[in-house]
C-alpha cells in the first residue's frame, strides 16, 4: 500500500513539474512583451526596457524558469507586479476563501446527486428516472454564470431571500456568512449535480444488472439488504473518483462564480492577475490550482483502492 | 393476510414434483416486438431426480433456468403457462412469498462464478448470509458457513472465508457458489452451465463434488449444459431443447443411445466420438442455421433443417409421442429418425497419401518465454523443443496457463521468445518477431483465432478482409487477385454473396470460414489453429473440422491445433504434444497418447473428460489447482498434483523429456513399463 | 447468458444496424428535442441578417423594458435585445463546432498513437495529457489568451487545444481494448505498417465513441466559449455574443432594474447548451442500442 501511494505521489510530482513548464511556457514564451503590456502602447521603449530589467523578464527564459521554480519549491512565489506585495499570502488567503465556498458546494451537491442518481437507477426507465436524468443533463450543461444570473434574478431580486453578493459586512456572524455563500455554492453545484448523479446512476444500474446482485436476490435476501449491502458499495465506488476529477471543473467554475458574486477567492485572484498581466500572481495561482487538483485525485485514488479489495490486494502484492 | 400466505405457502403435498414447468411461453421484448424464446415448454423434475436440459446456444436453456426462479431479464415476459416449485405456483406468488421460496426451496449455481460473487465482500460473509436469512445469528452463521465450506471440500475454510472472490481460482469460486446454493438445503438446485469456462480437470472435480453432494442433500437437480457428455454423466433424465421447444425427452442413457428425434440424431453425429479420426471419414453436419429468436415456426421447429420434413412438418406441430418408457419425441417420423440421411458424405476423396511426412517444416528449439510481472518472473514457456512435420496436424493440449497460446504466439512472431530460443522454418532460421521475417516466412505461418468475432475487423467487408490478405501475403493485384479471391472463397465453401457483407451479418461458422480463407491467402505451410471451434456450436464445429481436414488433404498444409476438447484434438491430430506449466510432458502419435501407457498428467486429462459413452472407467483425480508459473514447483513441475508420484525424486529432480519408445517422448521418472502396469486397469479413454 | 443473447438483435439483423440507429434516433424524444432547439438557433444564425434588424442599431431608449417595438427591451446602449439575442447565435455556432472539430481531430490522432504504441510514447504523452487536464479548462484558456489576446481565431485554437487531451484520453482507452482484439494481430501477421493498422483497421472501430465524444464536447465547447466571452477573454465586443451581453449588463441586476438584457441572453445560452446536450445524449443512446 505504501509503495502504491509513493508511486502515485511520484507521478503527481512529475505532473506538477510538467504543469509548471506548461504554465511558464504559455505565459512567457508566447509572443508578448511583459513590460509593454503593463505600460501600454504609448510608453517609451526605454521605460519598457527598464521595467523588463527590473522584473527580470529580459533574462534568458531558462534562467527565469529556474529562478521561478526554485522560488516556488522554497515557498516563495515572488512579488506581485501589480500590487507590489508578496504573492504567497495573497494565494493562501484566496485559497482559504475558495475552500470554504467549495466545501459548502460539495456538502450540498454530493449527497443530493448520489441520492438522485440512486433513485433514478432504482426506478430505471420510469418518469422519475427520465426527470432526474434530464434535469441533471440540463443543469450540467448550463454555464455557471447563467445559473448564477438566473439565481440572482430569482432568489436575490424577485424573491429577495438571499443576498446577491458573497462579500459580507465585516464582523458578520457565521450564519450570515453562510447565507452569503449559499447562492454561489448552489450556482457551483448545478454543474456538478448532473455529472455525479449521472455516474451514480450508471454505476447503480450496472450493479443492479450484475450477476452478483442476481445471486443476492436469488438467495432470498430482502430487497433493502440487496441494495444496501450488495449493490450500493460496488456502484458508488467509481463515483468517488469522479467526484475528485470534477474538482477541476469546480475550480474552473470558481473563477466565474467568484467574479459574479464578488468573492475574494483563488478564481477571482487568477482572473484579476490575468487581466492585469500580473505574471507572478498568475503563475502562482495556476500552479496552486494544479497542485490542489493533483492532491484531490491522489486522495481519491488512495480512498478508492482502500475501499476496493481488488485494487487493495494488487497494491499490496 | 400474512397468515393466509403462510397457509398457502405451508407444507406442500408430500409427493410434489421439485419443479413442474407447464406450457411455459416466454418472450423477450426487443424494439417493441415480442420475440418468443420458449414455446410451451413443459417438463417435470421428480423429487430427488437429476434432470438435464441440453441444447445449442440460443435454444432457450438459460431462459428456462431463469424462468424457473422467476428472474427474467428486464425485457423478458411470461406469456403463459405455469412454474411450480415443490408444488407451489411460483408465478402467482407475492413479493415476500417469492423471496421466501427463493431463500429456502430453490438455489442456483451460475456459469461464471467470478461474476456471481460480490467482488467487495469476503466470501465467508457471502455464504454466512444464507444462514442469516434462515435466522442464524452472526457467529453461528459463520460457524455454519465454515462447516458448509468443508463439505464442498475446501481444505482450509477458515482462511478461505476471509478472502475476496478475485483471490480464488475459478474452481474455488464455483465451490463457494455451490456451498452458498446448498446452504439453504433447497428442494431444487439449478446448475446453469456450471463448468463452462473451467479447465477439464477442474470441471471434473466440480462435477464429482456436485454428484457427491446430491446424495447428501437429496436435492433435485436441473442441470443445464450445451455439453452432451456432461449431461450424460450428471443426469438421470434429459430434455433436448431446440428453438425454445422440448423436442425429445427421456432417460438420459436411452436418449443418447437410441435417439428418436432427427435433431438429437444429427447433434450426436456431429461429435467426433469413439476415437473417430479425420482419415476415417468426415463428421456429419446439420444443414442450415438455428432459427432466429422469435421466428414464426407454425409446424415442427426443426422442419427447416430436417431431411424428412414434408408439408405436414412445416404446418402442423407434432405432439410429443411416447416411444416407450417415458421417452417422448416430437416428430411425425420418430420411428425412422435414426435412418436420417447424412448431410455430409462420409467418404473422403482419394488423394495421394502424404509421402512427405517426416520432413519437418518447423523446428522449435528450447523455446522459452519469461514475462516480468509484479516484480517476479513468470515462466510461461520453459525450453519447448518440438518439430512440426509437413502435412501433419500437431495437437497441442494442456490446461489454461500451460503455455499453449504463448507457444503459438512465439511461432507467429507476435511474441518474441527469450534469448537462446531457436525457430527454424524449412531449415532457415526464423527471426523472433514478424517484422523481421522475410515476406516468404510471414506468409508461410498464419493463424485461425479462437473467436471469429474479434478476429475479423467488423468494419470491413468480407471481400476487403480476404482481399487485403491476398495483396499483402500473396502480392496479388487487380484481376489476378479477384480470381484468387473467388477460388479461395470457393475452397472454404463460402457463398459469393457473402463477399459484400460485413462480418456482423454472418453466423459464427461463416465468420470462421472467412478467417480460414484469410489464413490460407498466402498458401501457408503452417497454420496455427487456436481453439478454432470452441466458440462454435456442436453442429457448426463439425463443418469447420471437416473443412480444415479437407484443406489439409488438398494443400498439404501443417496445423498446430490447440484445443481443450480432446475429442476434437483426437479427430484432427496426427501427433499430440501435452503441455503443463510451460513444459512438454508428452509427445507422441495421437493414438499412442490416447492409449496407455501415458504420462500421469495425460492420464488425468483423459479421465477428466465426461463422455456420452459412459463413465465406468475410474477417475484419476488431481489435487488442487495448477501452480503459478511465477513460482513453479521444484523437481517435476507436476509432482504437486501427480496421483502416481514416486517419492522424493519427483520433488527434487526434474525428469528429462526422453524417448521411451520410438516416436514417444515422455517426461516422467516412472519407467514406461511400470506406467504400463499401473495404467492397465484403466482402459484408454474413448474420447 | 443465452437469455441475453436471445434478447439481442440477431446476427443477420445487425447488417441493418446503421439504419436502426437512425430509426432509434428518429424515435428518441431526447434527440428530437435537442435537434429542434439546436436547429432553431442554427436557422437564427444563418438568416439573422436577412430577416431581423441590425443588432448594433441604436435607439434612444436605454435599458427599456420589453414592449411592442422592443420585444426583449433594449440594452445599456439602446440596442434591441431581441435582435442581439438572435444575432448572438452566430459567433458561438461558428467557434464551438470549429474548436470541437479541431480538438476531436487532434485528440483522436493522439489517442490512437498513445493507445496503440503504449510503452514510453504513452507514458510521456500521458503525463502531458495529465498535466493539461490538471488545470481547469477555463484557467488554461485564460493563460493562453492572456499571452495572445482575445479573438475568434484564438478562441477556436485555444479551446481546440484544451479539448485535445480530453478526447485523446477517451480515444486511447477505446484503442487499448481494441488493440487486444485478434484482427489487429492478424494485420500485424501480414506485416501491415503502423499507419495502416491505426487508420484503416482500428480507427473505423473507434469511430462511434469519437462521434459521441464530439457531440458531448460540442456542448462543453459552447459552455466554455460562452464562459470565456463572459470573462472578457472570448469573443471581443461589439459582437452581440450572449456571454458578452451578460457580462455587460449583470452589474445592472443588483439595483433590481434591467433584468431583461441579462435574462434573455442567459436563457438563450441555456437553451443552446441544453439542446446540444440532449442531442449528444440521444446519439449516445442510439449507439448503445
Amino acid at each position: 500500500m505504501a509503495r502504491f501511494i509513493l508511486r502515485r505521489l511520484g507521478l503527481a510530482v512529475i505532473t506538477l513539474w510538467l504543469i509548471s513548464v506548461l504554465v511558464f511556457c504559455s505565459i512567457q514564451l508566447l509572443p508578448g512583451n511583459v513590460g509593454r503590456s503593463i505600460l501600454g502602447p504609448l510608453a517609451s521603449p526605454q521605460a519598457v526596457a527598464a521595467l523588463n530589467h527590473k522584473l527580470g523578464t529580459d533574462k534568458p527564459a531558462l534562467t527565469q524558469y529556474r529562478e521561478w521554480v526554485t522560488g516556488v519549491v522554497k515557498g516563495d512565489f515572488g512579488t506581485s507586479q501589480k500590487l507590489q506585495v508578496p504573492v504567497r499570502p495573497q494565494l493562501t488567503a484566496a485559497l482559504r476563501h475558495s475552500f470554504e465556498l467549495a466545501l459548502i458546494a460539495f456538502l450540498v451537491v454530493v449527497p443530493l446527486s448520489l441520492i438522485g442518481g440512486t433513485i433514478a437507477a432504482l426506478r430505471v426507465g420510469t418518469a422519475v428516472d427520465r426527470g432526474i436524468t434530464t434535469a441533471g443533463l440540463s443543469l450540467s450543461a448550463v454555464p455557471e454564470f447563467v445559473t448564477g444570473v438566473v439565481l440572482i434574478a430569482v432568489l436575490g431580486i424577485w424573491l429577495n431571500v438571499l443576498p446577491i453578493s458573497a462579500a459580507w459586512e465585516p464582523g458578520a456572524g457565521p450564519w450570515t456568512q453562510f447565507t452569503h455563500l449559499l447562492m454561489p455554492a448552489i450556482a457551483l453545484s448545478c454543474v456538478l449535480f448532473g455529472y455525479i448523479a449521472r455516474m451514480a446512476r450508471a454505476g447503480m444500474v450496472e450493479a443492479l444488472d450484475s450477476d452478483y446482485v442476481r445471486t443476492a436476490i436469488l438467495k432470498g435476501l430482502p430487497h433493502r439488504t440487496v441494495i444496501r449491502r450488495h449493490a450500493m458499495r460496488n456502484a458508488l465506488l467509481p463515483t468517488i473518483t469522479v467526484i475528485a476529477t470534477q474538482l477541476g471543473y469546480l475550480i474552473g467554475g470558481l473563477v466565474v462564480v467568484e467574479i459574479l458574486f464578488n468573492y475574494q477567492g483563488i478564481g477571482r485572484l487568477i482572473y484579476n492577475a490575468a487581466q492585469a498581466h500580473d505574471v507572478p500572481m498568475l503563475e502562482g495561482g495556476a500552479i496552486v490550482v494544479g497542485g490542489v487538483y493533483l492532491l484531490a485525485t491522489l486522495i481519491a485514488d488512495v480512498l478508492y483502492s482502500l475501499l476496493n479489495p481488488r485494487i487493495r490486494h494488487q497494491a499490496a502484492e | 393476510m400474512r397468515e393466509a400466505i403462510s397457509e398457502t405457502a405451508g407444507e406442500p403435498p408430500a409427493s410434489a414434483a421439485a419443479l413442474e414447468v407447464g406450457e411455459l411461453d416466454v418472450a423477450y421484448r426487443v424494439r417493441g416486438v415480442n420475440r418468443q424464446v420458449l414455446r410451451s415448454l413443459s417438463f417435470t423434475i421428480a423429487a430427488g431426480e437429476s434432470y438435464g436440459l441440453v441444447g445449442e446456444s440460443g435454444c432457450g436453456k438459460s431462459t428456462a433456468a431463469l424462468a424457473a426462479v422467476r428472474y427474467l431479464p428486464r425485457n423478458g415476459r411470461v406469456l403463459g403457462g405455469s412454474v411450480s416449485i415443490a408444488g407451489r405456483d411460483l408465478l402467482a406468488m407475492h413479493g415476500e412469498e417469492l423471496r421466501r421460496t427463493r431463500a429456502s426451496d430453490v438455489s442456483m449455481v451460475y456459469q461464471d462464478p467470478g461474476r456471481a460473487l460480490n467482488p467487495s465482500i469476503q466470501v465467508g460473509r457471502q455464504v454466512a448470509e444464507v444462514y442469516e436469512i434462515a435466522g442464524a445469528k452472526g457467529g453461528e452463521a459463520r460457524a455454519q458457513a465454515e462447516q458448509m465450506l468443508r463439505k464442498v471440500q475446501i481444505a482450509d475454510p477458515g482462511s478461505v472465508m476471509r478472502r475476496y472472490p478475485h483471490q480464488l481460482s475459478g474452481g474455488m469460486q464455483q465451490r463457494i457458489v455451490i456451498a452458498m446454493a446448498l446452504a439453504s438445503n433447497p428442494a431444487l438446485l439449478i446448475l446453469d452451465e456450471p463448468t463452462t469456462g473451467l479447465d477439464a480437470t477442474v470441471e471434473a472435480e466440480v462435477l464429482d463434488l456436485v454428484a457427491t453432494l446430491r446424495q447428501e442433500f437429496s436435492s433435485s437437480v436441473l442441470f443445464i449444459s450445451h455439453n452432451l457428455g456432461v449431461i450424460s454423466k450428471m443426469c438421470d433424465r434429459v430434455g433436448v431443447l431446440y428453438a425454445g421447444k422440448l423436442v425429445e425427452e427421456g432417460d438420459a442413457e436411452t436418449v443418447f443411445n437410441d435417439p428418436h428425434h432427427p435433431y438429437t440424431v444429427g447433434l450426436l453425429r456431429c461429435l467426433p466420438r469413439g476415437g473417430q479420426r479425420k482419415d476415417h471419414g468426415r463428421l456429419d453436419t446439420i444443414p442450415g442455421f438455428l432459427p432466429v429468436p422469435g421466428a414464426d415456426l407454425p409446424g415442427c421447429v426443426f422442419a427447416e433443417r430436417c431431411a424428412f420434413a414434408d408439408d405436414r412438418c412445416r404446418t402442423e406441430p407434432p405432439p410429443p409421442v411416447d416411444v416407450g418408457g417415458g421417452h417422448t419425441s416430437r416428430c411425425w417420423y420418430h420411428e425412422k429418425a435414426q435412418s436420417l440421411p447424412r448431410d455430409t458424405p462420409s467418404e473422403l476423396p482419394e488423394v495421394a497419401s502424404p509421402v512427405t511426412a517426416g520432413r519437418p517444416v518447423l523446428r522449435a528449439g528450447a523455446v522459452s518465454k519469461t514475462y516480468r510481472q509484479a516484480g517476479s518472473d513468470v515462466h510461461a514457456l520453459a525450453g519447448v523443443t518440438l518439430e512440426i512435420l509437413a502435412g501433419e496436424t500437431l495437437g497441442l493440449v494442456g490446461e489454461s496457463g500451460s503455455g499453449k497460446t504463448t507457444f503459438a504466439r512465439c511461432l507467429l512472431g507476435i511474441t518474441a521468445p527469450d534469448e537462446g530460443s531457436t525457430l527454424e522454418l524449412d531449415d532457415q532460421p526464423l527471426a523472433a518477431t514478424t517484422g523481421k521475417r522475410s515476406g516468404e516466412q510471414v506468409r508461410a505461418i498464419q493463424i485461425v483465432f479462437q473467436n471469429p468475432d474479434s478476429a475479423l475487423n467488423r468494419r470491413h467487408t468480407v471481400r476487403r478482409i480476404i482481399g487485403r490478405a491476398l495483396t499483402k501475403l500473396a502480392g496479388l493485384k487487380g484481376d489476378a487477385r479477384e480470381q484468387r479471391l473467388q477460388e479461395l472463397t470457393r475452397s472454404v465453401k463460402l457463398a459469393e454473396r457473402f463477399l459484400s457483407v460485413r462480418p456482423s451479418s454472418l453466423s459464427g461458422g461463416l465468420k470462421q470460414r472467412v478467417a480460414i480463407a484469410r489464413a490460407f491467402a498466402g498458401n501457408p505451410k503452417l497454420v496455427v489453429c487456436d481453439e478454432p471451434t470452441s466458440a462454435l456450436d456442436v453442429s457448426v464445429q463439425a463443418t469447420i473440422l471437416n473443412l480444415l481436414a479437407d484443406l489439409q488433404r488438398d494443400q498439404q498444409v501443417s496445423y498446430l491445433f490447440i484445443s481443450h476438447d480432446l475429442g476434437v484434438v483426437r479427430y484432427l491430430s496426427d501427433r499430440i504434444a501435452v503441455l503443463y506449466l510451460g513444459r512438454l510432458m508428452e509427445v507422441a502419435a495421437a493414438e499412442v497418447v490416447f492409449a496407455a501407457p501415458h504420462h500421469p498428467y495425460t492420464e488425468a486429462l483423459l479421465s477428466a473428460v465426461p463422455t456420452i459413452e459412459g463413465g465406468d472407467r475410474p477417475r484419476i483425480k488431481l489435487e488442487g489447482d495448477i501452480p503459478s508459473a511465477a513460482d513453479p514447483p521444484s523437481g517435476c513441475v507436476f509432482h504437486t498434483r501427480c496421483p502416481r508420484r514416486l517419492g522424493a525424486i519427483c520433488d527434487e529432480q526434474e525428469p528429462p523429456l526422453a524417448e521411451v519408445e520410438p516416436g514417444h517422448l515422455l517426461r516422467c521418472h516412472i519407467p514406461i513399463d511400470d506406467l504400463r502396469t499401473m495404467q492397465s486397469g484403466s482402459q484408454p479413454a474413448p474420447a | 447468458m443465452s437469455a441475453i443473447e436471445a434478447a439481442a438483435p440477431t446476427r443477420s439483423a445487425a447488417s441493418v444496424q446503421r439504419h436502426e440507429t437512425l430509426h432509434v434516433l428518429a424515435r428518441s424524444k431526447t434527440f428530437l428535442a435537442g435537434a429542434t432547439i439546436v436547429g432553431f438557433w442554427v436557422l437564427c444564425a444563418i438568416f439573422q441578417a436577412r430577416f431581423f434588424q441590425d443588432p448594433n442599431a441604436l435607439s434612444v431608449h436605454q435599458l427599456a423594458s420589453p414592449s411592442g417595438s422592443h420585444w426583449f427591451g433594449t440594452d445599456r446602449n439602446g440596442r434591441d435585445t431581441f435582435a442581439r439575442v438572435i444575432a448572438g447565435a452566430r459567433d458561438i455556432l461558428e467557434i464551438a463546432p470549429a474548436a470541437t472539430l479541431l480538438g476531436t481531430v487532434l485528440g483522436t490522432a493522439l489517442g490512437l498513437v498513445m493507445g496503440y504504441f503504449r510503452g514510453i510514447v504513452d507514458d510521456v504523452l500521458g503525463r502531458l495529457v495529465d498535466a493539461v487536464l490538471s488545470l481547469p479548462v477555463v484557467i488554461v484558456a485564460l493563460l493562453a489568451i492572456v499571452s495572445v489576446g482575445p479573438s475568434k481565431q484564438t478562441t477556436i485554437l485555444v479551446v481546440g487545444f484544451v479539448f485535445t487531451p480530453l478526447i485523446a484520453r477517451t480515444v486511447r482507452s477505446a484503442v487499448l481494448s481494441e488493440r487486444e482484439l485478434e484482427y489487429v494481430s492478424a494485420a500485424q501477421l501480414r506485416n501491415e505498417r503502423a499507419p495502416y493498422i491505426l487508420f484503416a483497421e482500428i480507427l473505423p472501430n473507434v469511430l462511434q465513441p469519437v462521434i459521441v465524444e464530439f457531440t458531448v464536447r460540442l456542448g462543453y465547447a459552447v459552455f466554455t466559449v460562452a464562459t470565456l466571452s463572459f470573462l472578457g477573454f472570448g469573443i471581443p465586443p461589439p459582437s452581440p455574443d450572449w456571454g458578452v451581453q451578460v457580462a455587460d449588463h449583470y452589474g445592472f441586476l443588483s439595483g433590481g432594474f434591467a433584468v431583461w438584457p441579462v435574462l434573455f441572453p442567459s436563457l438563450a445560452i441555456a437553451s443552446l447548451v441544453i439542446g446540444v446536450s440532449l442531442l449528444a445524449d440521444g446519439i449516445a443512446q442510439g449507439f448503445d442500442g
